[in-house]
């Protein structure tokens, strides 16, 4: 048994920390934020050539089949930076081909993820406070050789930059099934709109579909169930947020840190002063811990799959506390700097308001972790 | 990563597994068979080697790995099975001083009775003018041929109205800083002029007699009985305390707490209604599962650490932070569901699972106090992992 990182995740690590330093410092992550697209495509790019767009995708179709402890790596340095990208959105829709498509689906979009010309994202929920498969009620009708859909779906993370939306459907009025469809962005009748966000760095918004039609192939054939699909999907999603909330809490708590460590008050650094640094403990202790559910979580995602629900929960209830709490001590550790667009820490603030709900609140999952044991 | 254990591991499990369900009677079979049980298992696990097991060979221990030491000890906590050995502290720490700090003659003298559940150490650290601040302690040693002249006192010494031995820190200079005149003394507790007195601690019954005060008036101690050299007594602290890592992963009897919490929960009403209606007690007890495997899952990380020799210096605090906030609040979640009965001692109406959340709300200082405070684990966090200067 060992609990660590190899040698390769690590070489992985540092080779993205450079990247990310070098190619999104700060500046660059601020000025990516306020452009129209919000994020990169030249960098988008690159970072498919250095194959990070393609971790977990099979080597066959363009990717580096490895783990999704590996994909964990990339999730915190990109968490870590802040970077504005739809690499969130595009982990998942590549999850749900990979589980969920069948060899035509996975050869027509995997190899266009992995090299980053398509960009995906998924669309399921209909009601912006539950993740319970019995809210979607989007109902295919029968269309000709196909189906047609006509409904709305909300809390979609990176709805304008998507090529295409994994969306979730039942195939008829009183299905209890669920079944996920690819629908591309342009397609007649698709529409998709991003709200302006606390968090710049993070787009998110709604889809529109106004009688779309989708053909029988863009139906992902599944594994024994739609309804089961949907499900690790969602535990999927809430540990990749969760490993991205490691990263940037790591690093508002570096910040912190630092910042601590240099201001001085009363003729010391002020992270001299117990009121100081046990907060900090406290946050680090916290960061520790809910990363260390992060990484068994992604253990299990590939080689627990029965426990990936409970770990997956736990992870992202944990994550969601501490990373709140992180962000609100960060910014009243800096004083009234904290309070300034001037200091990067308020970006790391604004990213614990994305977090929190972001495929479940901490609410929400530990709801689930008692319901679990049948209470 | 691999959370599956390895051929060998399991190999040894396995071992382990058959020898416990061919060795280790059933709890009613051990009480009928009474005290006698203790010796009697000490013998046999000590002839499989499992007592001191990641002790070196060379020093009577088995010589087994990090992560074969956590199998065993699971394995044993599954089923129950008395810990490994008597001599807890001699085992724990004070061994390891003497393989690490002593002389050839000093392992001879006291290693076998160890592993022999012979021996029973006792900590002497804390003074009464000395907790937190463990490297201003007092107690004087004063060489005299080649004796030491102990006086002095030592406060909190737990069991050492029945211990044999005392793992003792002195002041032998007091003239050099603090840190430096510091020496450890292994004292013989029956030695001439000491006198054992007992605390009493409010937790009544089930903590009754457990602490002591020790005094040394003129106690006269080998020089021969010095581990280490004179001033490395800091040394030998911190070493000591680093050793506190190797039960990390164990959160079993949390666990344990959180299944009766639930019970508990499943019997109980808040306000009138089933307390399991009520969200905040649902979240409540959720975040303990959560905090409980982040507690399971840290330790794991941190054999790995200690097998790799990594950075390993705050896994002990971090883990007791978590280990003494969910004690604390487990056991006033507890106390909160047992309602109106809850302030009753004993075998009373609300003494569902024999009174053991009073005993919680009520005990719980043993673990938060003992061994180094949680202000005093977060310094330890914030100097060493984040960096920030010394208050
Ligand atoms: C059940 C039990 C068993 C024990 N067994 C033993 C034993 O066998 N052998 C032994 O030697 N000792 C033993 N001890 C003693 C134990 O190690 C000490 O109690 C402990 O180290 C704390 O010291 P103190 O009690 O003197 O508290 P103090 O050091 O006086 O602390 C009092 C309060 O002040 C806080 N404080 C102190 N310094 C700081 C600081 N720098 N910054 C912030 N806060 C601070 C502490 O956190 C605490 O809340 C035992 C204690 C208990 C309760």
């Amino acid at each position: 048994m060992n609990f660590g990182f190899t040698q390769e995740q690590e070489e992985l690590r540092s080779q993205l920390r450079r990247f990310l330093d070098e190619r999104a410092p700060m500046g660059e992550v601020r000025r990516i934020s306020e452009t129209e697209e919000g994020f990169c495509r030249a960098l988008w790019k690159e970072m498919a050539e250095l194959g990070f767009l393609g971790l977990t995708i099979p080597e066959a179709l363009g990717g580096s089949g490895l783990a999704w402890v590996d994909l964990v790596v990339l999730l915190e340095e990109t968490g870590r930076s802040l970077l504005p990208s739809p690499l969130l959105s595009h982990t998942l829709a590549s999850a749900a081909l990979i589980q969920a498509g069948n060899e035509a689906q996975q050869q027509q979009w995997l190899p266009r993820l992995a090299d980053g010309s398509s960009i995906g994202t998924l669309a399921f929920l209909e009601d912006s406070d539950s993740l319970a498969a019995e809210n979607i009620k989007l109902i295919g009708q029968p269309d000709g050789a196909g189906l047609r859909l006509a409904g709305q779906k909300r809390c979609v993370m990176d709805p304008e930059a998507a090529d295409f939306f994994v969306v979730a459907f039942r195939r008829g009025e009183g299905e209890r099934d669920l079944r996920l469809a690819i629908v591309e962005a342009d397609a007649p009748g698709v529409s998709a709109q991003a709200f302006p966000m606390i968090d710049a760095t993070k787009r998110m918004g709604n889809l529109e579909l106004d009688d779309v039609h989708i053909s029988e192939e863009a139906i992902l054939s599944g594994s024994a169930s739609g309804a089961s699909d949907f499900e690790r999907l969602l535990d999927a999603g809430a540990l990749a947020a969760a490993a991205e909330m490691g990263g940037a809490v790591d690093e508002a708590l570096r910040i912190t840190v630092e910042y601590t460590k240099q201001r001085i008050q009363f003729d010391r650094p002020i992270g001299q002063y117990q009121g100081v640094k046990h907060p900090l403990a406290e946050m680090y202790v916290d960061a520790e811990s809910f990363k260390s559910l992060v990484y068994y979580g992604a253990w299990c995602f590939d080689n627990r799959p029965d426990e990936l629900p409970r770990y997956a929960s736990l992870a992202k209830a944990y994550a969601t506390e501490a990373f709140v709490r992180t962000g609100i001590d960060s910014i009243q550790l800096h004083g009234a700097m904290g309070f300034t667009t001037a200091q990067d820490i308020q970006l790391y603030f604004k990213r614990s308001k994305w977090a929190r709900p972001i495929f479940g609140d901490a609410e929400t999952h530990y709801e689930r972790i008692v319901a679990m044991r049948g209470l | 990563m691999d959370f599956d254990l390895t051929a060998d591991e399991k190999r040894f499990r396995d071992e382990v597994r058959a020898f416990l369900a061919e060795q280790l009677p059933s709890l009613e079979e051990r009480k009928k068979i009474g005290p006698a049980f203790f010796p009697e298992w000490w013998r046999k696990i000590r002839e499989k080697r499992w007592v001191g097991f990641d002790w070196p060979k060379e020093c009577g221990g088995g010589g087994g790995t990090i992560m074969e030491q956590y199998v065993l000890k699971q394995e044993m906590l599954a089923a129950r099975a008395p810990g490994l050995g008597r001599d807890y502290t001699g085992l724990g720490w004070v061994g390891p001083a003497i393989i690490q700090f002593g002389n050839d003659e000093q392992k001879a003298r006291y290693l076998p009775d160890i592993l022999d559940s012979k021996s029973a150490w006792c900590t002497g650290y804390s003074e009464p003018g000395v907790g937190s601040d463990l490297a201003a302690l007092a107690c004087r040693a004063v060489l005299d041929g080649n004796e030491y002249v102990v006086n002095g006192q030592k406060t909190w010494t737990s069991m050492a109205h029945t211990g044999t031995g005392l793992y003792c820190m002195v002041r032998t200079d007091p003239d050099v800083p603090k840190h430096d005149g510091i020496s450890c003394l292994l004292i013989d507790l029956s030695s001439p002029g000491i006198e054992v007195r007992p605390i009493e601690s409010f937790a009544g019954d089930h903590f009754a007699h457990l602490y002591n005060d020790v005094f040394f008036r003129d106690v006269r101690v080998p020089a021969a009985n010095r581990v280490g050299e004179e001033g490395e007594g800091w040394e030998i602290i911190c070493s000591a305390l680093e050793r506190e890592r190797s039960g990390i992963a164990e959160v079993n009897r949390h666990h344990e707490a959180l299944e009766r919490l639930f019970k508990l929960a499943a019997q109980s009403r808040i306000a009138g209604r089933p307390a399991l209606e009520s969200a905040v007690l649902r979240r409540r007890l959720a975040a303990f599962d959560a905090r409980i495997e982040a507690a399971r899952l840290n330790g794991l990380r941190s054999l790995t650490r200690q097998v790799r020799d990594e950075n390993t210096q705050s896994d002990s605090s971090i883990n007791k932070l978590h280990n003494c906030n969910l004690l604390v609040e487990m056991a006033e979640t507890g106390m909160e569901l047992l309602g109106g009965a809850s302030p009753y001692l004993g075998d009373t109406e609300a003494s569902l699972y024999k009174g053991r959340w009073q005993i919680g709300a009520l005990g719980w200082p043993t673990t938060v106090i003992g061994g180094g405070t949680p202000n005093v684990q977060k310094n330890i966090i914030a100097e060493r992992m984040l960096g920030l200067p010394k208050d």
